[in-house]
């Protein structure tokens, strides 16, 4: 996938829908450091279960005032909260069942393993991100086999990021609750939005949209990728179709988003009481090696965040220090110590920009890719939660079962009348209790095919990455040594 | 080096570190380039790190007669070389020659307090981690340590080159008598008097300088000096930001490394074997990097910091004659004062004469020490950056090899 962006400034004589958005916007904006930053809150302070207190906050504007004063901060919360899978809340309103159900979308005569395993990717799709950006998307598809799914081999369409948003809220409300993995779009940033829509032009702002396109093309590819998630015909219309009805539902204080909230404290809640017994060790071992690989890939995103800002530091320094060198060449009256020390000064200004592509580097391939997989995870621990909350509604029903069996016992004698109507429940839940059985095997063969495949996915990303990253570092080495290799003489040079 | 005295605990037994002399390290060319001179030749042997001071060795050669050995050795500790640094000073014959710059004092407390914080930290870290850290802080400890020995030898040696100061009576009992030569530190008043002269002799150099030089040298010299002074001051702590940049940036790859050994030894798929080669290629590469912060230390900052200091001494100097001067014209004034009135001629005449003779002594010694100045400077710097150059170039290539070594390892086994 690639994804290239595109930022342009909202012009006033938008549509009438890119008005109204706008407003919205400008709500959410207003709002700024209450209401939206509720929702990230949520998401990280619900898995600590303090829910009061988050749900608090959002209303309490004198406590946001102090996230305000460090908008560094503030970015940290949106960014550690993505860490965190939005995926639990979607889980919770039990979507309905998928239009059509997967089992069908899987037709054994498709070859899947065409559509992932060309590293270029069958599907080029190029996007543009955000919210009031234009974006674009370039779909390619060069495998005759899977033309059927596409109506063409190429197709650019523009995209909002509330649009992104809404495609994985439709995917994700459809998969989950059965065991797919869905994976995590990009969060919101309530404060590098704003940024940008203040229309600022400096680095900060065009970071964060570079940041937010390389999200998104990772996103798109990620879950075109997964082979029963795209046959679903609202991905294909996603990328397909020139116009997308807007997704409101995707908004921090939208009807669906306060609902989101509580349900997602409801679950919380309800998740420390379910302790289910459980029968597959496969289960328990899957869950605690995924619990311990979230827990260092924590603390090595952690080291990584804090190696990209020393060495951004390190740039910054450097450029000082080759500023500062310059002058100094300037004021010495000895000509050839000057003139080399002007040559340090080049050589160190290179070398800074170095450090700032070495640091991008260590950003985009390692960071993110961390930051992805966390998130991963955060759905991994979705389904498996998904699987227990399955596993209790059986139980559940078994109970109710055994109640009525046992009532029906006691009424048979005395009203005929009576029991039939206990019979009637009777075999209603003794279906339920059927199908409850079936879905529950039916999430488990699911998650393990999922996991089969993510540990596969896992494997392969991160070796390419860390091959990447080390070809990086190669180049860097090789660009210094270029560089002071050209200095060496003039220092000789000296005399 | 020879270990460390005993009656040391715990914690402190590694502050003990003795340094001996076969050391391939060799601190006496470190900033400066001179000529070594066979009658007279000092060195630092031996250096020994207690709680809170440092015991230097000094040994000398020489053939001088007014020595009573040929070589000997004494121990000196830092307040004595102030003292010495001191006395040149004051002492009016050497107005006219560039004091070296004094030794700065060994400062260790940022290195104690990393361990400090380090020892109280121990229980949140695992075991590896704590002992590469600790390795890292004794390492840290170590260059200060030897750094701050290069200072006092430099110091000794510039001394040892100048062909008036090594005749000093107080630099011979510096280096040959073997007691105690008690010095004590400044106490609170004497730090005071220090300060408040500091503050006049800065007023009055503001004065001195503002009086325009006939002579095109001195006055070229003036500006330049002034200028190449603030320059150095901004370049050295430039680079001394710099240099703690890339050491923070060191540090990280260590705790990225421990992280993915970690990870190596959880995962049970075929990724693992990744995760252990990298976490051991990082392993070796901070250690470069490390070793790269240290040698742009060694040749780039304490380069400019020792130029900043010298440079400090040469506008002192600048200023000695810059007084003297005004010294001169003012008894100038008196003596045609006096001889208009006639009164107290020949008190005038010795007076103008006396400021005449100090003047012209200074300056005649001025020009050259500025000029050796220069020569030393320019010598130093070319020293300095072609080893610098030299070194990047080294450890560049050596990080590449293992990089590139790495790589072949990991793309052969997908």
């Amino acid at each position: 996938v690639c994804v290239w962006g595109q930022a342009e400034p909202l012009n006033s004589n938008g549509q009438n829908s890119l008005l109204e958005e706008e407003e919205e916007e400008e709500e959410e904006g207003e709002d700024l450091f209450t209401g939206s930053l509720s929702v990230p809150l949520v998401l990280s302070l619900s898995r600590s279960l303090s829910l009061s207190l988050s749900l608090s906050l959002s209303l309490f504007p004198s406590v946001s005032l102090s996230l305000s004063l460090s908008l560094s901060l503030s970015l940290k919360a949106t960014e550690e909260v993505s860490l965190d899978s939005p995926e639990r809340d979607v889980l919770l309103s039990d979507g309905p069942s998928p239009v059509t159900p997967p089992a069908s979308l899987i037709s054994p005569h498709l070859p899947h393993n065409h559509l992932y395993t060309h590293c270029s990717f069958d599907e080029m799709e190029e996007e543009d991100t955000p919210d009031l950006f234009d974006i674009s998307i370039l779909v390619s598809d060069p495998e005759k086999t899977s033309m059927s799914l596409f109506k063409s081999p190429q197709a650019t369409v523009r995209r909002r990021f509330s649009d992104f948003l809404g495609l994985h809220g439709k995917l994700a409300t459809r998969y989950l609750h059965v065991g797919y993995l869905v994976p995590p779009a990009p969060e919101k940033s309530i404060v590098g939005m704003t940024k940008v829509k203040v229309g600022k032009d400096d680095s900060s702002s065009n970071e964060f949209v570079e940041k937010r396109r390389a999200a998104l093309e990772r996103y798109l590819m990620r879950t075109a990728k997964h082979p029963v998630l795209l046959k679903d015909p609202d991905l294909l219309t996603f990328l397909e179709c020139s116009e997308l009805p807007r997704a409101l539902s995707t908004q921090a204080l939208s009807g669906a988003g306060i609902l989101r909230m509580v349900n997602k404290a409801a679950d919380a809640v309800n998740k420390m009481t379910i302790k289910m017994t459980e029968s597959d060790t496969w289960f328990e071992e899957k869950q605690q090696k995924f619990e311990n690989l979230d827990i260092q890939l924590r603390k090595l995103h952690c080291s990584l965040d804090s190696l990209v800002c020393h060495r951004k530091e390190l740039s910054v320094n450097t450029a000082l220090f080759a500023k500062s060198a310059a002058m100094l060449g300037n004021s010495e009256d000895h000509t050839a110590l000057s003139r080399a020390l002007s040559q340090l000064a080049e050589v160190e200004e290179k070398v800074e920009q170095l450090h700032q592509d070495q640091a991008g580097a260590d950003f985009y391939l390692l960071a993110e890719l961390l930051a992805d997989y966390i998130r991963l995870i955060g759905s991994v621990k979705g389904v498996f939660d998904q699987r227990v909350r399955l596993w209790q509604r059986l139980q559940d029903s078994l109970l109710l079962l055994q109640k009525k069996r046992d009532a029906e016992a006691k009424l048979h004698a005395n009203k005929p009348e009576k029991l039939q109507q206990a019979r009637d429940d009777i075999r209603e839940l003794e279906g339920k209790v059927q199908q409850g059985e079936r879905d529950f095997e039916q999430i488990s063969k699911t998650i393990r095919k999922e996991l089969f495949r993510f540990e596969k996915e896992r494997v392969t990303d991160f070796k390419e990455v860390i091959i990447k990253y080390l070809e990086s570092l190669v180049q860097t080495q090789q660009q210094l040594i270029k560089y002071w290799e050209a200095f060496l003489p003039e220092a000789k040079a000296i005399s | 080096g020879r270990g460390g005295r005993d009656g040391m605990n715990g914690s402190e037994v590694w502050m003990g570190l003795g340094f001996g002399r076969d050391m391939s390290w060799t601190p006496r060319a470190v900033n400066v380039d001179l000529q070594t001179d066979a009658t007279l030749q000092v060195d630092i042997s031996d250096a020994l790190s207690e709680r809170d001071k440092v015991k230097f060795t000094v040994h000398t050669k020489s053939t001088l007669p007014n020595f009573k050995q040929n070589e000997f050795s004494v121990v000196r500790q830092h307040e004595e070389f102030i003292w010495l640094h001191d006395s040149f000073v004051e002492n009016e014959d050497y107005a006219g020659y560039i004091i070296p710059p004094a030794p700065p004092r060994p400062d260790f407390d940022a290195s104690r307090e990393k361990l400090q914080k380090l020892g109280e930290g121990e229980g949140s870290m695992t075991k590896e981690e704590f002992t590469k850290m600790k390795q890292e802080l004794e390492a840290e400890y170590l260059a200060i340590f030897k750094k701050t020995v290069a200072m006092h030898e430099v110091f000794l040696c510039r001394v040892a080159a100048h062909p008036v100061l090594k005749k000093d009576l107080n630099f011979h009992v510096f280096l040959e008598y073997n007691q105690d030569l008690s010095v004590r530190g400044k106490n609170k008043k004497e730090k005071l008097e220090d300060f408040f002269k500091n503050v006049v002799k800065s007023a009055d150099g503001v004065l001195v300088a503002g009086v325009k030089d006939v002579d095109d040298f001195f006055e070229h010299e003036k500006t330049f000096l002034l200028e190449y002074h603030n320059r150095v001051k901004d370049a050295s702590l430039k680079s001394d930001k710099m240099i703690r940049s890339h050491k923070n940036a060191a540090d990280d790859i260590n705790r990225i490394s421990s992280s993915l050994y970690t990870l190596g030894t959880q995962d049970s798929t075929d990724v693992c074997k990744f995760f252990l080669k990298v976490s051991e290629l990082l392993e070796k590469t901070r250690k470069i990097e490390a070793r790269v912060a240290a040698d742009e230390d060694l040749k780039l900052a304490d380069l400019l910091k020792y130029y900043l200091r010298e440079s400090q001494a040469a506008k002192d100097l600048l200023y000695r004659r810059g007084r003297a001067l005004v010294d001169y014209e003012n008894a100038n004034k008196a003596l045609d004062k006096a001889r208009s009135k006639n009164k107290d001629v020949l008190q005038a005449e010795t007076g103008q004469q006396l400021c005449c003779h100090k003047f012209e002594k200074i300056s005649e010694s001025a020009k050259q020490e500025l000029v050796d100045f220069k020569t030393r400077r320019v010598a130093a710097f070319r020293k300095n950056l072609v080893e610098l150059a030299e070194l990047e170039l080294k450890h560049a290539k050596g990080h590449l090899q293992l990089l590139q070594s790495c790589l072949g390892i990991l793309k052969g086994d997908t």
